[in-house]
């Protein structure tokens, strides 16, 4: 962090991540969009907010880097910037890690806005990793942003999930709220085996951020504590996350559509079984 | 509906999933963004009819007061066929007692 003079608060963006719903792919998200916005020239900074449960260090392959967390950085003992882990390969990222988990007992809404107040000043965009579930974990991450990607997967249980968080965050006021749509099978939407686009747009009533296909290449990128976003990956999963970075930043970049992505007769079969007839 | 839910109805088939989630997504989450529990909802309902039921003769059978979410938006629908009209509807001053 040092470096760049400080810019105003006000300049720095925000942005909660979070989906209600476990393991749709919050994490990976962050990470993956971490490293793409910092590798646009971003300085972005990302908070683990899942104190129960973190494991953004994991994913971003810091995990044996972290000496200090926020722990530390709440109860004074070290400055903000011992405790920010900087990414070798992308030094425009850095990671403020969870505290131990006993963090959960005395966390309060007023720390993580503490928190983020260190932090802004530094960066031009900070991503929060918010835990699963609507309860205090969540409503600590909350606390402190400003506009937030609510993630979710074409799943019933995702989407009402979903849905209850997006109405904390209109109570709470945090304004954009844009949605990520993960782990899309393209095969499946376009035979109507799953919620399609529209379906899961409609009931949300959210802008699209991203549409993220399911990739088994972020398992493997997982495995190795390295996103997809790192390496210059060309997988279809690379390629949404680095999308979803550039519309963050207001860069217009068209979304796919699924059911296109097949080509030949049964493809076009399945897209004549989808027309809308009224 | 879809070309392929119009041929899945017409061949008695089961519709495809997609649209049966998101029916089912579109009712539960009526419920939950009106935070109303079931014994409220049929509280209501039965007042509503009841109140209906002054001024017209309803189908008791064929009645449906449900909600329905459309945009983030819920509204409280109403289908309560009418069997004929009553020839003793109270007038107002009789109603405000």
């Amino acid at each position: 962090m040092a470096g760049p003079a400080p810019v105003t608060a006000s300049s720095s963006r925000t942005v909660l991540i979070c989906s209600g719903k476990g393991g749709v792919g919050k994490t990976t998200l962050t990470a993956n969009l971490g490293i793409a916005l910092a590798s646009q020239g971003m300085r972005t900074a990302v908070l683990d907010a899942d104190f129960g449960l973190r494991n953004l260090d994991l994913l971003l392959g810091l995990e044996n880097r972290i000496v200090y967390t926020a722990q530390e950085v709440l109860a004074g003992s070290c400055r903000l910037e011992q405790a920010m882990v900087k990414h070798k390969q992308e030094p425009n990222l850095a990671l403020l890690p969870a505290g131990n988990p006993r963090m959960l007992e005395w966390l309060k809404p007023e720390d993580m806005k503490t928190i983020v107040g260190l932090i802004k000043p530094h960066f031009d965009i900070v991503l929060i990793d918010a835990p699963a579930g609507i309860e205090g974990g969540f409503q600590n991450a909350a606390a402190a942003a400003e506009e937030a990607i609510v993630v979710t997967t074409p799943e019933v249980s995702a989407v009402r999930d979903a849905d209850r968080v997006i109405g904390l965050l209109n109570t709470r006021q945090v304004e954009p709220i844009q949605l990520v749509l993960n782990r899309v099978r393209p095969k499946m939407m376009a035979s109507q085996e799953m919620l399609g686009v529209t379906d899961v747009t409609d009931i949300l009533a959210l802008p699209l951020l991203g549409l993220v296909f399911e990739d088994e290449q972020v398992i493997v990128s997982t495995n190795r504590g390295e996103p997809l976003t790192l390496n210059g990956s060309q997988s279809p999963a690379a390629i949404a996350y680095n999308n979803v970075a550039r519309r963050l930043q207001g860069e217009e970049v068209p979304l796919p559509d699924p059911t296109k992505q097949r080509r030949g007769l049964r493809a076009t079969m399945r897209q004549l079984m989808q027309t809308k007839i009224f | 509906m879809s070309l392929r839910d119009l041929i899945d109805h017409l061949l008695g088939r089961q519709q495809a999933s997609a649209t049966t989630a998101k029916h089912r997504l579109q009712l539960v989450l009526a419920h939950d963004r009106s935070d109303l529990n079931p014994e409220l909802m049929e509280q209501m309902r039965r007042e509503i009819l009841e109140v209906v039921n002054r001024y017209v003769e309803l189908d008791l059978e064929g009645g449906d007061v449900s909600l329905e979410t459309e945009e983030r938006t819920t509204a409280l629908v109403a289908n309560l066929p009418i069997r004929r009209v009553r020839d003793d509807v109270p007038t107002p001053e009789a109603s405000v007692q």
